[in-house]
């Protein structure tokens, strides 16, 4: 069963449609602006799309259409998180149009079933990944956020373990 | 004032290699506006109930409402009426907000476009089309000191529901 949840997102990429093709469909460039996610594919339609984060597979696709340098669209199946891995694999639509000096991006990622949560978790992922991958072809520098985000919360745990260690030590003695 | 019978319809979520300040710069100030906002100058009276304009190259103004909410560098609001197209004076005002949250290595921008009616989504489709541009020309400003040059006309369908809505 399918629903009308759809994400859409416009960015406008001071770029080529090639070299933003390149950076959406070769792993060396996904890695760079993904937050660590490398994607894998021969991009034949019908192939499997993987995508590869710190070796393991976090999430999984069949390529349903590849028109270099226009459009792409894969599905796409969250492994990572079992709460996500229970749902049906939705879809993801890439659009690139050159508009004067940059290029129009159009993502649309539908087809989720009834109250999705995969749904809530990539319309708050997708812009922060199009905004890296934005200032990744225009300056060379993809977005740090994520990783900084994850130092917060590496911190937030060391403090918390440091908690429960004192704690245990109170309590033992 | 308060603006309990806006309902957000357009939602745009950015996240930008800069500081809170320098957002808030670029979204207050005419010097930036004119290079990324499709050449229009911001004239905006700092504080609550203030004016608020967005003018075009040549003098005419395009936007035009007052300051909802003003507290540097995280929140403007500001009602917006549109003026350059005649039918759309007649529309009610709308409102827009900015939230400007400072990150570690950079901050998220999100625009709020939220209306008092129950508008159409032909209405809706020439802030949908126009805010991605501008403020991918904002983000690309602030990081590497060159906005986009992208030409966008408003769209038909847009204009055309206008008059319906209008007549």
């Amino acid at each position: 069963m399918s629903s009308d949840l759809t994400f859409v997102y416009v960015t406008y990429i001071a770029t080529t449609p090639e070299k933003l093709w390149q950076a959406l469909t070769d792993g060396a460039f996904t890695q760079q602006y993904w937050f660590g996610t490398r994607i894998e594919s021969d991009w034949r339609v019908g192939s499997r799309v993987i995508f590869r984060r710190d070796e393991a597979v976090s999430d999984s696709g069949e390529v349903l259409e590849y028109m270099p340098p226009r459009r792409l669209s894969y599905t796409w199946h969250v492994d990572f998180h079992e709460e996500f891995a229970r749902e049906k694999p939705s879809r993801v639509t890439f659009e690139l149009e050159p508009m004067g000096s940059a290029v129009k991006l159009t993502i649309v990622h539908d087809d989720f079933e009834p109250g999705s949560k995969v749904f809530v978790a990539v319309s708050g992922g997708w812009p922060k990944v199009l905004a890296s991958l934005k200032s990744f072809l225009e300056s060379g520098h993809a977005l740090a956020l994520t990783s900084l985000e994850a130092k917060k919360l590496a911190q937030e745990e060391a403090i918390a373990q440091a908690q429960r260690g004192a704690a245990s030590a109170q309590s033992r003695r | 004032m308060s603006t309990p019978n806006f309902v957000p319809k357009t939602v745009y979520v950015t996240y930008i290699a800069s500081t809170a300040e320098k957002v808030w710069a670029a979204l207050t100030s005419a010097e930036f506006t004119r290079q990324y906002f499709f050449g229009r100058s911001i004239e905006l009276e700092p504080k609550v109930g203030g004016t608020f304009i967005l003018r075009m190259p040549d003098g005419r103004v395009d936007v035009q409402g007052r300051v909802v909410a003003y507290d540097p560098p995280r929140k403007l609001s500001v009602t917006w009426r549109v003026e350059w197209i005649e039918e759309m004076r007649k529309l009610p005002e709308c409102l827009v907000t900015y939230e400007v949250e400072a990150l570690d290595g950079g901050v998220r921008l999100t625009m709020t476009e939220a209306h008092q009616w129950d508008v159409p989504d032909a209405i809706l489709s020439g802030g949908r089309m126009g805010w991605p541009a501008i403020l991918s020309s904002l983000k690309s400003l602030l990081e590497t000191g060159k906005p986009l040059v992208v030409k966008l006309e408003p769209p038909k369908e847009m204009l055309e529901a206008v008059k319906r809505a209008v007549s």
